[in-house]
């Protein structure tokens, strides 16, 4: 075929070109002296380390532009320890450059594929040993292993089931009752509807005995925003208004989303916005989402006042708080 | 003979006499590594995880991992005298009153960002590259093993604290877990030993962080590396360089100096940073309570996408039969990411089913020779790219004066237009590179020089490249495209036709190049001149 493509050649592997210091025996010497100093700085580098560690006094500060007020101790431990060790490393990757050999070396690849006769082999070899242990004709072991191996595999999960309790009812419930009265957090101190003006946030938790120990997992489930608006800033229905007091309505402050604290109140706009995913919630109406992911409004704490006029609930919550699960139904 | 001698055959004579591994050492010890600077990036990732057993080690000498309430009275002014978990004020006092123990927690820090950014930019460079490739794939899985790993070692290493900030991290993984179809809430109670927090996950995810996880990585980490060595490094194109051989340096001594230092070189940044740059400052966040936040929460970097996702996700919550379903949670939070690691894992066996190329292949890919998969990752990169800056939109927007909406709307359009776009775009930006190479092996490189012939025309003169270089721009194979008949001799539909078609259809898309340039046509060429 004399019209055959004829393709651009390997012109091979260039010559080698040699560096300054493997013909000049002064360049050998100052790239042998650098690569010393690099060691001599590594090592001033651990010097400032011991000092800072014995001699600095943890409570020194002082201005460094870009860095701002730094801590004198702290730095010079920490710069000393970068020096020593980038220093060596920095000594030598310099060495090896300089002054250990740098021709390129050719090692030839092979096929990892083996010869087609040992493949055979092989193969045999394992059918071999396969058929030796009859695995194929003595179909009743073969089904009772498996049966065995399969439920030896129950053991291990089982024994991890007292990681924890189940459920129970712990997602749908929290410690708000008919008459709990809704105290400040922090202060624990129980709240007038005058002591709140129009415009004004209070976190709250319900009321506990003296001395009683409040636990992070209550807080988790308990914690609400009370919010005092102008009644007639309201767009609810007949239901939802009748579980405000006096324009003050009461959400609780975990996310219907994914659990954060809702914690951000814009007075503007009356709107809630949760910091973690932009989940937006319209306080006049009842907490309707407007933006972001959550797909449910905040549940609504029914409250009114007891009768030394401090708000307590009405009534729980209206529906689970906190984020999703599979069983809960509304 | 030396002393020195001497001592190093008896040395060599000790362990051959016990092991006969003379001629393994001989063999290995003069092994030849390609130099390129991307081959350091496998290097950063094992160096900072050394880094990371170290440092961690250190930390574990004083951290307490324990929910027990504690009043704190450390030297922290501000924190004195509240309520926190033990594993908190364990973590401020290694903060302030352990000396170098705040450097120790920054370098350790410091140190997971850096593993977490060298796994990422190496699995770019082997994606890239096609490194993947026949007989290389399992490497691949294993890698993208011990990247998924290291998002969950990461996102464990930060909820320690047990700060304000972590806590948050903890309740939205908690969300997670309990918005899972029928076992959700059971495997949330199992996980926090009942309801959220309680007083477990702290000692549990403690465990996992400095024991049960490091295990595997370095199980992983060993087999990963011994495959890179048994197989042989892949290398760059280039003259002389080919399919059947390795040209580099050996490892002794060049390799070991080379690698020795840069280990040296990364922990001594590593320790630089941990000096100067301030991160996770955890006394500033407040020990964790359920029912506060602060504003702008935000996670590690490699965890913002998935976060940026969450955000982004439409409100769909749906009820069947009494039974909520959170789709909200689940598409962004489980399946889109287990959609993106699987395809991620399975991408060298797709590949070579789609182009039916399944020989080995050591010499790597210029990313332009592969138009497709470079769009591909460039698609892949975008989306993950939108994600992430969704992940910061509360910081962007007050950065710069948007409102949150803005972000969101933009993110979530973006997410769906942008990907095919990056594609389109990269694709063509590829094949305009091959173009490019073409014309320059044809025609030479364009050298400025204006000349003007004698009959008026000014032409620029070309100067003819390098072999070397013209070996490069053309030393890479182009496959013709996968024709499987989807009718068989009769005319009548085969078994299989539709799969037939679909792959003739993406192998066709993977053999698209603009033709490289060749001998016979340069010759043409300088006929015409």
């Amino acid at each position: 075929m004399s019209n055959e493509i004829e393709l651009i050649k390997d012109p091979g592997l260039p010559a080698h070109v040699h560096r300054r210091a493997d013909t000049d025996p002064k360049a050998a010497a100052r790239a042998e002296r650098q690569v010393a100093t690099l060691f001599i700085l590594s090592a001033l580098g651990t010097v400032v380390l011991v000092y800072s560690y014995l001699f600095v006094d943890e409570d020194i500060f002082f201005f460094i532009p870009v860095l701002g007020n730094t801590n004198a101790h702290q730095l010079g431990l920490g710069m000393g320890m970068a020096i020593a060790l980038f220093c060596i490393g920095a000594g030598l990757i310099h060495w090896a450059k300089t002054l250990m050999p740098d021709e390129e070396v050719i090692a030839q690849r092979h096929e990892f594929k083996s010869e087609d006769e040992d493949r055979e082999d092989f193969v045999k070899t394992v059918k071999a040993g396969a058929a030796a242990a009859g695995l194929g004709r003595r179909p009743l072991i073969k089904r009772t292993l498996g049966a065995a191996l399969g439920l030896s595999a129950i053991s291990p999960v089982l024994l991890l089931g007292d990681l924890g309790p189940l459920p129970g009812n712990q997602l749908k419930t929290t410690s708000w009752k008919k008459g709990t009265r809704l105290v400040t957090d922090p202060g624990d101190r129980p709240l007038r509807p005058q002591d709140l003006e129009v415009g004004a946030v209070a976190q709250t938790l319900p009321e506990i005995a003296p001395g009683e120990h409040r636990s992070l997992n209550d807080i988790g489930k308990d914690a609400v925003l009370l919010i005092r608006l102008r009644p007639e800033e309201f767009n609810l229905d007949a239901e939802r208004l009748s579980w405000t007091y006096e324009g003050i309505i009461a959400f609780s402050k975990i996310c219907s989303h994914m659990g954060c604290a809702v914690a951000l109140y814009e007075q503007q706009t009356k709107h809630l916005l949760c910091p973690c995913h932009q989940s937006t919630f319209d306080v006049t109406r009842a907490a309707k989402v407007i933006f972001g992911p959550s797909a449910r409004p905040l549940p609504q704490l029914p409250i009114t006042i007891d009768a030394e006029g401090y708000l307590v609930a009405q009534a729980p919550f209206n529906e689970p708080v906190g984020p999703s699960f599979w069983e809960r139904s509304t | 003979m030396t002393a020195r001698e001497r001592i190093a055959g008896n040395v060599a004579g000790y362990v051959d006499d016990r092991t006969g591994a003379a001629k393994w050492m001989k063999k290995n010890l003069t092994k030849v590594f390609p130099d390129h600077w991307s081959f350091l990036l496998g290097e950063i990732c094992l160096y900072s995880f050394v880094i990371l057993l170290l440092s961690g080690t250190f930390l574990t000498f004083w951290y307490d991992p324990s929910m027990r309430e504690v009043v704190y009275e450390g030297s922290y002014e501000p924190l004195q005298g509240l309520e926190m978990s033990a594993a908190y004020a364990s973590t401020l006092d290694i903060s302030f009153e352990v000396r170098g123990g705040l450097l120790m927690r920054q370098i350790h820090h410091w140190a997971a960002l850096i593993f977490m950014v060298g796994i990422v930019v190496h699995l770019m460079r082997v994606y890239f590259t096609g490194a993947f490739r026949k007989p290389r794939e399992t490497n691949w899985v294993i890698g993208v093993g011990l990247l998924t790993l290291g998002i969950v070692e990461g996102f464990l290493g930060y909820s320690l604290p047990d700060d304000l900030l972590s806590g948050t991290g903890i309740r939205i993984a908690e969300a997670i877990i309990q918005a899972l179809p029928v076992v959700g809430s059971y495997l949330a109670f199992f996980t926090f030993g009942g309801a959220f927090p309680g007083v477990a996950f702290i000692p549990r995810i403690y465990t996992v962080h400095i024991l049960l996880l490091p295990g595997i990585f370095l199980a992983l980490i060993t087999v990963h590396l011994m495959l890179v060595w048994y197989q042989k490094h892949t290398q760059f194109p280039g003259p002389g360089r080919t399919e059947k051989n390795v040209v580099g340096y050996p490892l002794m001594p060049v390799y070991m100096a080379k690698a020795g230092g840069f280990f040296f070189i990364v922990f001594g940044v590593t320790a630089f940073l941990g000096a100067v740059a301030s991160i996770n400052p955890i006394w500033l966040y407040g020990p964790y309570t359920p029912g506060q936040v602060s504003a702008g929460s935000q996670p590690d970097w490699y965890m913002g996408w998935l976060d940026g996702l969450v955000r982004m996700a439409p409100p769909i919550e749906t009820v069947t039969f009494g039974y909520t379903i959170s789709w909200n949670i689940l598409i962004p939070g489980l399946i889109l990411p287990g959609i993106m690691f699987t395809a991620l894992a399975l991408y060298p066996f797709i590949e070579s089913w789609a182009t039916g190329d399944k020989r080995e292949h050591h010499l790597l890919d210029r990313p332009r020779n592969a138009p497709t998969r470079t769009a591909i990752g460039a698609m892949a990169l975008t989306f993950t790219l939108v994600c992430l800056l969704n992940g910061g939109n509360d910081i962007i927007a007050t950065t710069f004066d948007l409102t949150i909406n803005q972000m969101m709307w933009f993110s979530r359009i973006g997410v769906i237009v942008l990907p095919p776009l990056a594609y389109v775009i990269t694709k063509r930006l590829c094949l305009s590179l091959q173009r490019a190479d073409r014309d320059l092996v044809l025609h030479g490189r364009e050298t400025g020089r204006l000349v003007r012939m004698p009959n008026g025309e000014f032409t620029e003169i070309h100067e003819p490249i390098s072999a070397e270089k013209a070996w490069l721009l053309t030393s890479h194979e182009q496959l013709a495209p996968l024709e499987l008949p989807d009718l068989d001799g009769g005319g009548v539909r085969r078994p299989g036709a539709i799969k037939n078609k679909i792959r003739n259809r993406i192998s066709r898309s993977m053999a698209t190049a603009v033709p490289k340039a060749t001998q016979s046509e340069r010759k043409e060429l300088e006929g015409h001149h």
